[in-house]
């Protein structure tokens, strides 16, 4: 039965993951930026979030209302006036900002609020769990982000196969020139990709602080285990990172079972597997439809 | 209605196009011919906006265009097919005329409108581009071009890769397209195809004008003089 444990904790932890890794894989599979101070922007969307909560009251589980709207035109901002001008450079310019972007954010936040590390204060909320059998009990916490996770990849694959803009994301993706001239505003078009991409990030960054605790050296930790969802599911693919996360989170659940410290190790060792194995990844990579 | 004034485009050292004027007026097709390399696709790309010229402007309707970027160009009416069709491969066929309205300029074409000319294509219109033939493909895109509903529209190649039935076939819908009177800038290889179609040539070498005329005007001699560059270079001549 602990195997079983082991395993559905694992799989809600791919929840984690996959929330981690969409925003990521949609602005690696459209803009062509590897962000790597996504996990940064997490984090500093979790900061955000124990602002807003100090200030105005609000339960820690209601910030998204705040947060993820904020961090969609932060997002949009950061692209129009920072990512962009890199990218008509070259590629390797965006992944000196993105990282330069990620050192000034990791700085600023030990500056202004310290090493220490926090979590949000969700009250009785944190241990409170559904007991499925005697010995697997599923936690409200966990569950929750799973299913948030569940609710924004399915919203964005009907936003990107249904929408106009989403058909736009997805011609730009295919050929930026092609797109430029059928009419689309490519800049535009990028700009709301990473607002998506950033509002999904801050989501991420209020999961994590919801189950587990963060401080400002938090980031470049949580962008590898992304990086690792994306990549076994497939680059490109949105379902993909949610059977990269789910796939990710059981082998580091079950790795921990056989040995406490053995489990994010467990989780490397799946993710070179699979990249020897089927370095394209496990889902055929394809943006929406 | 187009105006393509002393415009010179470098690609970094390459001196692409040198002191290249033109225009076309409604319902008139104008063929740009010349040999690889004679600069005809960047003439294209130019006026659309994906190359800035160093040199000279873009007008349309008078009005100075060549500081807009290229979506903006087409809110303004102007439309390319470019070379190599560049469909967008994970769209489906209706998805990829689709992206064509981005520009939301209002006129006569619709998805209706599209299937219509090309009667094969409202079948086939859930299926990916992939699954089409070349020459499908590139119906596909002119479709996508019409879509922006244009007043000029710009076709690189289109004969390219396809066999010459195809060719003949996709260049049959252009005397409608005129009629209604678009103008159009073509630039093709096929020199026989393109002055079989045109009112008026342009004949480049090396980036410049060295026969422009009426292609019942022109004699063989001269323009395989003009194409190949035997004539010398004194400058651009005339065969009207």
């Amino acid at each position: 039965m602990n195997w079983v444990n082991a395993i559905v904790q694992g799989i809600l932890l791919g929840g984690l993951y996959a929330l981690f890794a969409c925003g990521l894989s949609l602005l690696f599979g459209v803009v062509r930026v590897v962000n790597l101070a996504h996990g940064d922007f997490a984090v500093l969307a979790a900061y955000l979030a124990l602002v807003v909560i100090t200030t105005t009251h609000v339960p820690a589980l209601l910030t998204f209302v705040i947060v993820a709207p904020l961090f969609a035109v932060f997002g949009y901002g950061v692209q129009r006036l920072i990512i962009q001008k890199s990218l008509e450079v070259s590629p390797l310019t965006t992944l000196l900002v993105t990282f330069g972007l990620s050192v000034v954010i990791q700085n600023v936040l030990l500056v202004t609020a310290s090493a220490d590390s926090h979590s949000f204060d969700l009250g009785s909320l944190i241990s409170a769990a559904l007991r499925v059998t005697p010995e697997l009990s599923i936690g409200y916490v966990p569950l929750m982000i799973f299913v948030t996770a569940v609710v924004v990849l399915t919203g964005l694959q009907l936003f990107l196969s249904r929408t106009a803009m989403g058909r736009a994301i997805r011609a730009s993706a295919d050929d930026q020139e092609a797109s430029s001239i059928a009419g689309v505003n490519t800049r535009h078009v990028f700009g709301i990709a990473a607002a998506i991409a950033f509002a999904t990030v801050a989501l991420a960054g209020l999961a994590l602080g919801s189950s587990s605790s963060f401080d400002p050296s938090a980031g470049p930790a949580r962008l590898i285990f992304a990086f690792e969802a994306v990549i076994i599911g497939g680059v490109g693919s949105l379902w993909g990172t949610l059977v990269g996360g789910i796939i990710l989170g059981v082998a580091q659940a079950v790795g921990a079972q056989i040995d406490p410290s053995g489990g994010v190790l467990a989780g490397h060792l799946v993710f070179l597997a699979v990249l020897a194995l089927r370095p394209q990844g496990l889902i055929r990579a394809r943006l929406a439809v | 209605m187009l105006e393509v004034r002393n415009l010179t485009v470098r690609h970094g050292y390459l001196q692409a196009l040198t002191d290249i004027s033109l225009t076309v007026a409604p319902g008139e097709t104008l063929a740009i011919i010349g040999a690889n390399g004679a600069g005809k696709s960047t003439l294209l790309r130019s006026i659309i906006g994906l190359h800035q010229p160093s040199a000279g402007s873009i007008l349309l309707h008078g009005r100075d265009i060549t500081a807009l970027p290229p979506h903006a160009r087409v809110r303004e009416g102007i439309a390319l097919v470019p070379e190599g069709r560049r469909l967008f491969p994970s769209l489906s066929v209706e998805e990829n005329l689709l992206v064509g309205r981005s520009s939301r300029r209002p006129g006569s074409w619709s998805l209706g409108s599209v299937y219509q000319l090309f009667d094969w294509m409202g079948e086939r219109r859930h299926e990916p581009t992939v699954h089409l033939s070349g020459g499908e493909q590139q119906a596909v895109a002119i479709g996508r071009a019409l879509m922006a509903n244009p007043q000029v529209l710009l076709l690189d190649e289109l004969s390219l890769g396809l066999a010459p039935t195809m060719v003949r076939r996709i260049y049959g819908v252009l005397p409608e397209l005129v009629q209604k009177g678009m103008a159009v800038l073509l630039v093709e290889q096929d020199v026989a195809q393109a002055l079989r179609i045109a009112d008026r040539f342009q004949c480049l070498l090396e980036g410049r004008t060295t026969l422009e005329g009426k292609p019942a005007d022109a004699t063989t001699a001269k323009i395989e003089a003009a194409y190949f560059g035997l004539a010398g270079r004194t400058g651009p001549g005339s065969a009207a």
